[in-house]
């Protein structure tokens, strides 16, 4: 009899929760960073809604998001160096730590048990747990000529339970492993160029590249072959060229890479560089709006979406992968600050800071489709990231 | 009525030999675009709270040691060898002069 009461209880109470919350998938859902306000919106991308408003999430002027495997969580890397853990089926926060002093991305590792976060401040990559945020790993960087450590920059995770990350202020690329979290191993290539600002890996988890602010070219790392060390790609291009002022860094991740090619922002110039991924060479520029700050391909490479830096950021421009021509110049308004398509790649979302909504466009008519509020937007992240490697 | 007093008022001031900054101050309207872009576009690199980011923070203590002048230059030429750019193409030496106050004055919350 006790028994009975007792699962009545429960069962009563398993609805309470579950009358705030949403009984569904979440393979259509995802959410955009309001950066000014420190909160995200929920998005369902099949009923063009947003379904919660989630607040308190701290100093959001740059952040990212990476997911849970089971596409519920969502970790958020917000500038302040709060790392928060997100139930978007919910629309509440599950836990909220602040874990470094300013910080600028993470990523969750190939197992999904743990998040990874890089800092500015004070330097170093720090690893939780993704069910609790409870502190796994402290790893701190090396220290710069004025005795602070290192900014890093540009981290993801790789296969073989690994955390792969760029140090700005000591020009290094450093592997770290966590197969025994205990233990975590790393890896240190040192010399690998100056002010290496971003980095990515490609989407099958074999190269890692850092973008180099204080010089030409691009870091790479095999690794398949760490041992051969980081060699240097495109070590000509842009020699002798005068670089325009950077206004905003343009931003590696999610390099887009169609059939063969790759294609990605250049570094104070007006332009998108395209690389024969089999060789590595520059086979060709495309000349666009203003600096690029993300080159998106549209998931089946076809087309490549491009917004810009201040003060070209009011236009995205869609380039043809296969003719490199520019198809559509979209005046989308100024703060257009991200591009993220839907998992198909039918429609993009761009966030429009400025006009404080997303704007969502059909790709192939680049058509504006709809449009849902949000303030100061920026990021968006779908969840089907949860299951890519380097997002 | 009003135009003519707006026209007769630097004018005046000049002619007064009050200090042209105070003059040359921005517009309302102005100052709320400088704000923007000082918390938007500077914030791209210097945190939109201007507590830092890839570029050093903005708070009145870590700009103690600097001068308005020195900041407003640092503003309009950029830091060589740094990814600060100019911003001169932007603002007139007035504006950069008052967004270097409002740093000092501690805008960065």
């Amino acid at each position: 009899m006790r028994a009975l009461l007792l699962s009545l209880l429960l069962l009563l109470q398993g609805a309470a929760t579950a009358a705030d919350c949403e009984l569904r998938g979440t393979g259509d859902l995802g959410l955009v960073i309001e950066r000014a306000s420190g909160s995200l919106q929920v998005l369902d991308t099949t009923t063009h809604r947003a379904l919660f408003r989630v607040e308190g999430l701290g100093d959001l002027s740059h952040a990212s998001a990476v997911y849970s495997r089971d596409e519920r969580y969502a970790y958020i890397f917000g500038r302040d160096g709060g790392l928060t853990k997100v139930d978007i089926l919910c629309g509440r926060v599950v836990k909220r730590i602040v874990q470094g002093g300013n910080s600028i991305g993470g990523a969750i590792s190939q197992d999904g048990r743990l998040v990874a976060v890089s800092n500015y401040e004070p330097g170093g990559v720090k690893v939780f747990s993704a069910e609790d945020l409870s502190l796994v790993a402290d790893i701190p960087a090396t220290r710069t000529d004025k005795g602070k450590g290192s900014k890093t920059v540009g981290l993801v995770d790789a296969p073989g339970q690994r955390f792969v990350f760029s140090l700005y202020d000591t020009g290094e690329i450093w592997i770290l492993g966590m197969k025994d979290p205990a233990h975590p191993k790393l890896t240190k290539f040192t010399g690998i160029g100056r002010l290496p600002y971003d980095g990515l890996v490609t989407p099958d988890g074999r190269h890692y590249i850092a973008g180099l602010f204080g010089e030409d070219g691009l870091a790479m790392l095999d690794l398949w072959h760490p041992e051969k060390g980081v060699r240097r790609i495109l070590d000509h291009y842009g020699k002798g060229e005068q670089k325009l002022p950077v206004y905003k860094m343009p931003h590696l991740e999610g390099w887009a890479i169609a059939g063969d090619r790759a294609f990605f922002p250049a570094v104070g110039r007006h332009e998108v560089l395209v690389m024969d991924m089999e060789n590595w060479q520059e086979v060709g520029r495309i000349p666009v709006h203003g600096q690029p700050v993300f080159v998106m391909a549209r998931p089946d490479g076809r087309q490549l979406w491009v917004n810009f830096a201040f003060p070209n950021n009011d236009t995205v421009q869609v380039i043809d992968s296969e003719s490199l021509e520019i198809i559509k110049t979209l005046k989308t308004g100024k703060g257009t600050l991200h591009m993220e398509f839907t998992p198909r790649g039918e429609e993009v979302w761009i966030s429009v800071r400025d006009k404080d909504e997303i704007q969502i466009y059909d790709t192939d008519t680049q058509a504006l489709k709809g449009r849902i509020p949000a303030k100061k937007p920026s990021g968006i992240f779908f969840t089907d990231r949860a299951h890519k490697t380097g997002l | 009525m009003a135009r003519i007093r707006l026209i007769l008022l630097p004018l005046l001031l000049s002619m007064t030999g009050l200090s042209l900054a105070s003059a040359a101050e921005p517009t309302p309207g102005r100052q709320a675009e400088l704000i923007h872009l000082l918390r938007h576009d500077c914030g791209s690199c210097h945190g939109m709270r201007l507590q830092g980011g890839l570029g050093p923070p903005l708070t009145p203590d870590r700009l103690e040691t600097l001068s308005s002048e020195q900041l407003s230059a640092t503003i309009l030429h950029g830091r060589p060898g740094t990814p600060m750019p100019p911003w001169r193409p932007f603002l007139t030496r007035e504006e950069a002069l008052w967004l270097a106050r409002q740093l000092k004055g501690g805008v960065a919350r």
